[in-house]
């Protein structure tokens, strides 16, 4: 697995699991002297990933929710829903691939997923556009909102964005309006909506797939209304340097805890030991099992009381004196 | 009044003319029109050469919107703190008030327009850069409350480069905050207009300014969600003439009108009474 991708401080991980390869490779036949070798190592590598990621810095965070070996939208919908239809287009423009979205089930429940997706090679994230949309994906992702309000059907929502698109064709297609239009929807939908911050949340681009009853964010995702590198450029002018990018990160408060603490999410959800991109897996579970429990609570609620409650939390956040 | 009026002084000769303090003068941005400062306040500061539509305050435009002598402030007293720790961010602020005064990147009213009740808010750029923190969202917020109260139209007059990026995440969750507002005060049939000036960009423009039931622009005003810096950046590549302005917009169908400063009031009493069931005015004064 390491490759281009490898984050410095995940090297030493990287190295025991090339050693623990290794041993696996040259063992030939000999499984059972084999297993017997590589069981330290193992122990190993699970301590040292535990202990890395304890002690992740702002910056780091960063990284780890940028790696292209982390979950994806689609990955999740691989892995913990069944029953996937995808849906296309905005019915106006065309087919934004930045955003993908469809008919789902959740343990049997039809649900409607919708999420920012990104691309592992290059030929991908082209495609993709680094899941950095254009307005008609959030025009796509409006759509199939409404498609399932009409339906009685939860939305849940995967955000995965360093951002929107700054092209002269989003500018033009009403970039903002598009933004400001799915805030507007999202704060009156008449059925449950749950937001996961999978990756990177990046300013407007995130929040579009944002306003919702419930707010997760997986606990290495990071979540800004603007990216370090903008934030370090406009008060140090320097986006380069790793201090100025640490000093950036940690001003923000874009982590999830801190952001749990700001209210602005609901809760974090856990992720396996080295992180998400160690086991998808078990990540997908970790996610699914606290949708599953926010998903049963809404349900309960009339829609009135869903819209009611949604708008006042928004309507809360924010800090003042007078 | 008019006995006095033979006390003014006679009109200075030509020769005398220099003799007017120089900072009297003022020069248009866009052409280079030089011409006293007097007449550039009496033209609501748009060039009277080219039309050009000079960046002015909150309060000037509540003058140029509102009723003599109905206009009041709300929420005088609230203020921004500093939630995240951000690094100079009070330093900031402190400096913000001290040069712009008081009452953060937007200031509230209620007040009466063409005599009709109306709430009206204007960002203001003068104060770190019209950046919308938790005071600006909170504000339109309440205001939006009131509006939905007694049942007045909202006027929103955008001014901003964007979110204040010294609260963090919570000056993007107000983009949210105002749109939850808005989408109450449209379930009440509430009439929003909104106003875009010079310039409407980031966040701000991405929220309550693109969703009135009306949108009108300043002619010239830059707006858009990403700033033409940091597309020129991301394309590699210069952006055409008039790339993103209001008569931009206007062609690509995405605001309602583009107003000069002269006109806008005439026209957001025109616009809120066909909204609100209201008589046609017959006879509108425009300042
Ligand atoms: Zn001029």
């Amino acid at each position: 697995m390491a490759s281009a991708t490898q984050l410095e401080f995940e090297k030493p991980i990287a190295e025991l699991e090339r050693q623990i390869d290794e041993i696996k490779k040259t063992a030939g036949d000999s499984q059972l002297s084999v297993a017997e070798a590589i069981e330290p190592l193992e122990r190993k590598l699970e301590d040292l990933r535990e202990e890395v990621y304890r002690n992740l810095t702002p910056f780091q965070r960063v990284q780890v929710a940028r790696n292209p070996r982390r979950p994806f939208t689609a990955d999740y919908i691989k892995l913990a829903f069944t029953d996937f239809i995808e849906l296309h287009g905005d019915r106006a423009f065309r087919d934004d691939a930045a955003i993908i979205g469809g008919w789902a089930r959740l343990d049997d429940d039809t649900v409607m997923v919708i999420g920012h997706q990104r691309g592992r090679d290059t030929k991908e994230q082209l495609k993709r556009n680094f899941g950095m949309p254009h307005p008609e994906g959030y025009r796509k992702a409006l759509r199939l909102m409404k498609l399932a309000e009409k339906f009685h059907v939860p939305v849940l929502t995967f955000i995965d964005t360093q951002g929107a698109w700054a092209g002269l064709g989003a500018e033009e297609r009403g970039q903002s309006e598009a933004i400001a239009r799915n805030l507007y929807e999202m704060s009156q939908l008449q059925v449950p909506i749950i937001a996961t911050v999978i990756g990177e949340g990046g300013s407007g681009g995130a929040l579009a797939l944002g306003v919702a009853d419930r707010v997760l964010m997986m606990e290495n995702a990071v979540y800004s209304v603007i990216s370090v590198e903008g934030c370090a450029a406009i008060l140090w002018k320097d986006a380069k340097s790793p201090e100025m990018r640490e000093k950036a990160a940690t001003a923000l408060r874009i982590t999830a805890p801190e952001l749990l603490e700001l209210k602005v999410i609901d809760e974090v959800v856990p992720e396996p030991k080295g992180g998400a991109h160690a086991d998808h897996e078990t990540a997908a579970k970790s996610l699914q099992a606290v949708v599953n429990r926010h998903l049963e609570e809404l349900r309960k609620m009339r829609p009135e009381k869903l819209v009611r409650r949604r708008r006042q939390k928004f309507l809360r956040l924010g800090a003042w004196t007078e | 009044m008019a006995w006095f009026r033979k006390e003014k002084k006679p009109r200075l000769p030509r020769h005398e003319k220099h003799e007017i303090p120089p900072d009297a003068w003022e020069k248009c941005d866009r052409c280079g029109h030089t011409d006293l400062r007097e007449k550039f306040v009496r033209n609501l500061n748009v060039c009277p050469n080219c039309g050009f539509h000079r960046r002015i305050r909150a309060s000037e435009y509540a003058a140029i919107l509102l009723d003599e002598g109905t206009s009041e402030e709300t929420e005088l007293d609230i203020r921004s703190t500093d939630p995240l720790g951000f690094p100079e961010y009070p330093a900031r602020l402190k400096k913000a008030t001290s040069a712009a005064g008081e009452g953060d990147a937007i200031l509230t009213f209620t007040g009466k327009l063409g005599g009709m009740p109306v709430c009206l808010a204007v960002m203001d750029f003068a104060f770190m850069g019209g950046s919308m923190g938790s005071v600006v969202g909170e504000k339109i917020a309440r205001l939006g409350q009131l509006a939905i109260e007694r049942k007045y139209p909202l006027i929103i007059i955008s001014a901003s480069g964007g979110a204040r990026m010294q609260e963090g995440v919570l000056s993007l969750m107000q983009m949210a905050k105002a749109a939850a507002i808005l989408s109450q005060l449209s379930e009440r049939r509430v009439p929003y207009v909104s106003i875009l000036t010079n310039p409407t960009t980031g966040g701000v423009s991405a929220s309550f300014s693109m969703l009135g039931d009306a949108i009108l622009a300043e002619p010239g005003a830059v707006i858009g969600f990403a700033g033409p810096r940091v597309i020129k950046q991301t394309i590699g590549q210069e952006l055409p003439e008039g790339f993103q302005t209001a008569e931009f917009l206007l062609e690509h169908g995405i605001v309602d009108s583009v107003v000069p400063r002269s006109e806008l009031k005439q026209t957001v009493g025109q616009l809120l009474r066909h909204m609100s069931g209201k008589e046609a005015s017959a006879g509108w004064t425009t300042t």
